[in-house]
């Protein structure tokens, strides 16, 4: 909401400096977004007279000019056609910078002759687009006076931002009220003309009391609508409103000054009365912006006979608005229900100053004195002969009551404010305060509807820098986590990630369909997205990965290895997960190992059982399946899980179309893992179980066996691990051949299988015995011992 | 013999000490005390002579074969030094030759500073509550006092969400989707769930107040969606939620919240706070908060009074008193139970207090971003170490 300090001073008497009233804006909720005075990039240039205009000795398009700017004749050299003897415009002075092109005028020769200045066009002073000549301004315009002041541009223009619930704001009288119950001055009058009206008033009734309960009307005839005064249009123009005509801006003028939205219909244009109504499904109507609205039905519109003349409350249309040869209008004072505005605005995506405030709730008892206020402007602006007043249906006006609890200015606000002065401030406001504070709203004040309203009332014009700083009592007792099980699982997984080398990005979480479809498409899409590529809430963390790796590589990274841990989102949940990614070298061509390496499904297993060890999962008792999706080289990637059905991550290396689709390198290498699959780790305290290292030193002993090719080398080792519980605390796979010596269709695998005696060494027959039970064991699937 | 012996002496010496290697300094050794050897055929002769004359000759034999013997062993280890010290010379490396240095690895900003700011409310008995990010409308707006119609909810620029149709999905089993399906019945007013990207983490607030009973002390940190984009918005974004419900809280309170969080974030003591009267529909009163900052050759830093000049105002958080329509949404009677909430970008934060000035590239998982703006793993904020990695 913009207005000028000298609007601002028509309502509110005050002795204030600018800078003490935008400091009073902020402090009392209406905050100052910009100052700006429109006449300082101006202070330099006056107004001057052209004394003679003679042909330039050297040049057929110039003139020399003498100037009188308030000093006495100074000699110029101008271009403008349009300069002559006897001529007002404005005059820029060595010194001056033309705001349009940042130059400095200085005394300098043009063609021979010396010039001191320069003779200004619109253009060249930001003031319109005008350059076919230097500015005319009126024969009496005092020469000499500082441009700024004599065109009113000297007033600065205060732009503040008002917050919905102040509709009563959205007017420079509003906002001059505020200030005066702050203690910024004081509210002068408001002068309501008395418009003696003749004869009945123009044919106007109400159908949808829902949407527009009270539509007040009155018409003037006989009128001339031309170019609205100089004083208005300086205002209009002042806060960006572009000046149309006396008519238009009249209505513009009073609700920016008062927050009380018109309209004005051409009379000529209309058939029959106007009534107020719920459009019907497919009418339509074209709005003074230009475009054709098509209505859904049930929208309140303002229509005659012959159709739809107005969007009610928002916009008026093209075919009976004013124009210059309008002699009768009727102007609209309605009061349209926010509601049904804000449901309107919304259908037809439509927003205009007059929406703004009649959604925020306009003031419902001013109506008899907007359209008294705007008839006179009429009258007094553009002639004519007013009606009597029709008043068809009536404005909400019952006042709210509402009980105030003094003391919850303290136990809710935070501040003591003495029971006077909270009367003070709520009366100043234009609240009145009954027996037993029972509080009546003022007509402008919808937003007010409880006591925390009005506590909020009183601590902001009181001012929210007094409310003292309060702690907030210790709980008492031990300190007992404030983080999740989940939570405190997630941070370690990040750390351990980032400790292993792996850096941590954050992605979009929504991401284009095609990159979805390979990840099940997704479960959910945004209806209106801010691109195209951002339209599927990701069903995995991987879209997002690879495309971040790929723009690594193409910037010349040579090693990419990112993780990101956010959600998923599934049809049934948002599913908490680690992605991975590995692109490019593992490691780079070097002195000692010559080549570079690339990455394999290896690498992404092991970042895995390193983070899932972190994460306290059991990480002994995972197995390897096989079938992660379509997403990956078949042969080259697996799932971990735990139990046949849990799966707790999935790995491998990317299937060749999915890395090209994504711009990525075959070879390159993924991870997801699935934290919300983790299993919960089970409790107990700090207290851990007794334990003394064993006595007696293990031993270990190497097998190989020869087994077909599809037997995983997992099942091998978990075959020969399980052979003696008891015995047997580890075995490790140390070794795949297949050649020479090895029967075809098979592989030989070597297994060091480490034995922990316990109270007493392992006897040669022990040890025999433990070793055929693990020769019987691999011979059941299916290996035999190599010779 | 005495002169003999002496001679032997000599000749022995100066061989040992002329041996150039282990092969020569044996032949010597042999050659003394070898079975063969001068000196072992001396020792020989010992036996055939009278008890007399052995005492006589004995003694200079055998300190002759003790001489020889110490002067070889001495001999030997001489050699063995020199020659290790001559293999180790040539086993010389470069060792300004360069090693692998795989790359370290960090945290991103915005998750380092989720962990700082969950350590300072930790201190202050808040706990960390989350919620989802696809929300419904109801806890969304509806709950925290929007109603449909209502002019805020033009200003939040809202995403909106849909299921997608079951051909394009392969993920959700049947089952889920039939489970998430009859939970879109939960709004208050029967009708079909609309969803949104959550607009803010105030659903949380709603969430934790439906599900826990007062006193309620949280966080809710977590991503954000508005569609809106350029150097300071991005769609997505990151926001925390701060929400107490007890019986007594006021404004004070929430003033000296926001003081202690922000000073214990920033770590400056001269942190000026400026509550400005603003509102919010599920706040009531509500402020938005401004923080000072003074200027540091051309750059906002955070700290320092605006009014001793050189400084200005920045906008950091939005605050209030939680509106007792909305604790009665909740389901908690607003004459016993009221509270305070706050709420503030995290990526913000992390701008002010990092010194990034464009938010874009924090989702842009760019290495040498990551690299620059990151932090160690071993960098976890604590509060004896000070927040700040």
């Amino acid at each position: 909401m913009k207005f000028t300090y000298g609007w601002l001073q028509q309502h509110l008497d005050t002795d204030a400096t600018l800078d003490t009233i935008l400091e009073g804006l902020t402090r009392i909720g209406l905050e100052v977004e910009g100052v700006e005075n429109p006449g300082e990039k101006l202070a330099a240039f006056r107004v001057a007279r052209v004394l003679t205009a003679e042909r330039h000795p050297q040049a057929d398009k110039l003139q020399v000019l003498s100037v009188d700017a308030g000093d006495g004749p100074l000699q110029v050299v101008c271009g403008a056609p349009n300069a002559r003897a006897g001529l007002v415009g404005v005059f820029g002075m060595p010194g001056a910078t033309v705001p349009a092109n940042g130059m400095v005028l200085k005394v300098a020769a043009i063609r021979g002759v010396e010039s001191n200045g320069m003779m200004c066009s619109t253009r060249e002073l930001e003031l319109g687009e005008d350059h076919d000549g230097i500015i005319e301004l009126p024969d009496d315009a005092p020469v000499g006076t500082p441009f700024p002041a004599y065109a009113g541009l000297d007033d600065p223009v205060i732009d503040v931002s008002v917050t919905p619930n102040r509709q009563d704001c959205m007017g420079v009288r509003g906002i001059a009220r505020d200030l005066a119950a702050a203690g910024y001055g004081t509210l002068k009058p408001l002068a309501v003309p008395v418009v003696a009206g003749e004869g009945d008033g123009p044919d106007v009734r109400v159908e949808d009391a829902d949407g527009c309960p009270a539509f007040y009307a009155q018409a003037v005839r006989g009128l001339t609508n031309g170019e609205s005064p100089d004083w208005m249009r300086k205002r209009l123009n002042a806060i960006g409103q572009k000046p149309i005509s006396t008519l238009v801006d009249i209505t513009n003028y009073v609700m920016f000054d008062l927050g009380r939205p018109l309209h004005v219909y051409d009379m000529a244009k209309l058939t029959g009365g106007l009534v107020a109504r719920k459009a019907v499904a497919g009418e339509s109507v074209v709005a003074l912006n230009g475009k054709s609205y098509t209505l859904g039905g049930g929208e309140t519109v303002i229509a005659d006979d012959a159709g739809v003349h107005d969007i009610g409350g928002i916009m008026g249309g093209e075919h009976s608005g004013v124009s210059e040869t309008t002699t009768d209008v009727l102007i609209e004072c309605a009061y349209f229900t926010p509601e049904a505005i804000a449901r309107t605005g919304q259908k037809l995506a439509l927003t205009s100053d007059a929406r703004t405030r009649f959604e925020r709730g306009v003031d419902p008892a001013f109506l008899d004195q907007g359209l008294a206020i705007a008839t006179d402007y009429v009258l007094q602006l553009c002639g004519g002969t007013a009606s009597g007043v029709t008043r068809a249906g009536s404005p909400p006006v019952e006042p709210r009551i509402v009980t105030h609890q003094p003391a919850r200015v303290a136990t809710l606000g935070g501040l003591d404010v003495a029971e006077d002065r909270q009367r003070d401030i709520l009366e100043r406001l234009g609240f009145t305060v009954g027996d037993g504070w029972q509080v009546t709203v003022p007509s402008w004040r919808r937003d007010i509807d409880g006591t925390a309203d009005l506590v909020e009332e009183v601590i902001r014009i009181e001012g929210l820098d007094k409310v003292p700083s309060t702690p907030l009592d210790r709980p008492a007792g031990v300190a007992v986590p404030t983080a999740t099980a989940e939570q405190k699982l997630e941070r370690r997984i990040r750390r351990a990630a980032a400790a292993r080398g792996l850096a941590e990005a954050i992605t979009w979480s929504f991401i284009a369909e095609e990159e979805a479809a390979p990840f099940g498409g997704g479960a959910w899409e945004v209806v209106n997205p801010i691109a195209n590529d951002m339209r599927i809430m990701r069903p995995s963390l991987l879209p997002g990965l690879l495309s971040a790796a790929a723009r690594n590589l193409k910037r010349g990274a040579s090693s990419v290895k990112l993780f990101e841990i956010g959600r998923r989102y599934l049809a049934d949940a948002e599913r908490m997960t680690l992605g991975m990614v590995f692109a490019g070298e593992r490691s780079p061509r070097g002195w000692r190992a010559s080549k570079a390496q690339g990455f394999d499904a290896f690498d992404a297993k092991g970042e895995l059982l390193a983070l899932l060890e972190a994460a306290g999962a059991p990480v002994g008792n995972l197995q390897v399946m096989e079938a992660p999706g379509d997403v990956y080289h078949p042969g080259q990637s697996a799932t971990l899980r735990l139990g046949p059905k849990t799966v707790l991550a999935s790995f491998g290396v990317l299937h060749p179309t999915i890395a090209k689709a994504f711009d990525l390198p075959a070879g390159t290498v993924a991870a997801e893992l699935y934290l919300d699959a983790l299993p919960a780790k089970r409790g107990g305290g700090a207290m851990r179980g007794a334990y003394a290292p064993p006595a007696l030193q293990a031993v270990t002993r190497d097998f190989a066996f020869v087994v077909a090719d599809d037997v995983a080398g997992d099942q091998l080792v978990r075959a020969v691990r399980g052979a003696d519980k008891a015995a047997i605390v580890d075995a490790r796979l140390f070794d795949v051949f297949a050649g020479p010596g090895v029967e075809p269709g098979h592989k030989s695998l070597a297994i060091e299988v480490t034995l922990q005696p316990g109270a007493k060494s392992f006897t040669d027959a022990e040890l025999k015995a433990i070793s055929d039970k693990i020769v019987a064991a691999a011979t059941k699937i299916g290996g035999s011992l190599r010779a | 013999m005495t002169p003999d012996l002496d001679q032997l002496r000599a000749d022995l010496l100066a061989a040992i000490d002329a041996s150039a290697g282990v092969d020569a300094l044996e032949a010597v050794r042999v050659h003394a005390l070898g079975k063969q050897g001068a000196i072992t055929g001396l020792l020989k002769t010992l036996g055939a002579l009278s008890p007399e004359e052995r005492q006589t000759v004995a003694p200079g034999i055998h300190a002759l074969r003790e001489a020889v013997t110490n002067a070889i062993g001495a001999r030997k280890a001489d050699l063995e030094a020199k020659a290790l010290a001559a293999k180790l010379a040539s086993e010389r490396v470069d060792l300004t030759l360069p090693v692998d240095r795989p790359a370290p690895g960090g945290v991103h900003p915005v998750s380092q500073v989720m962990d700082e700011l969950a350590e300072i409310f930790a201190d202050l008995g808040f706990a960390v509550a989350t919620g989802p990010e696809i929300e419904d409308d109801w806890h969304n707006f509806t709950a925290l006092n929007i109603p449909e119609t209502h002019p805020a909810r033009a200003m939040h620029d809202t995403f909106y969400a849909q299921r997608r149709s079951p051909q394009g999905e392969e993920t959700a089993s049947a089952a889920g989707a039939a489970q998430a399906a009859s939970d879109d019945g939960g709004s208050a007013t029967g009708a079909p769930e609309r969803y949104v990207l959550r607009t803010h983490t105030s659903p949380v607030q709603i969430r934790t107040m439906m599900a826990q009973k007062p006193p309620i002390r949280i966080i809710a940190p977590g991503r954000v969606y508005r569609s809106d984009s350029d150097a300071t918005h991005t769609p997505m974004f990151h926001q925390i939620e701060g929400l107490v419900i007890d019986r007594g809280i006021h404004m004070g309170h929430l003033k000296w919240t926001l003081e202690t969080f922000l000073k214990a974030y920033f770590e400056r003591d001269d942190i000026v706070l400026r509550l400005r009267p603003s509102y919010f529909p599920f706040t009531e009163p509500s402020a938005e908060v401004d923080i000072g900052y003074t200027l540091e050759k051309g750059r906002r830093v955070v700290g320092g009074d605006p009014a001793k000049g050189n400084g200005g105002w920045m906008e950091v958080l939005g605050s209030g008193m939680v509106h007792p329509k909305v604790i009665a949404a909740c389901g908690l009677d607003p004459n016993e139970w009221q509270g305070f909430a706050f709420g503030t970008g995290v990526d913000r934060l992390a701008m002010l207090k990092y010194g990034m000035d464009d938010l874009r590239p924090f989702f842009d998982g760019d290495l040498r971003w990551l690299k620059h703006y990151g932090f160690s793993a071993l960098d976890v904020p604590t509060l004896s170490g000070g927040v700040t990695a």
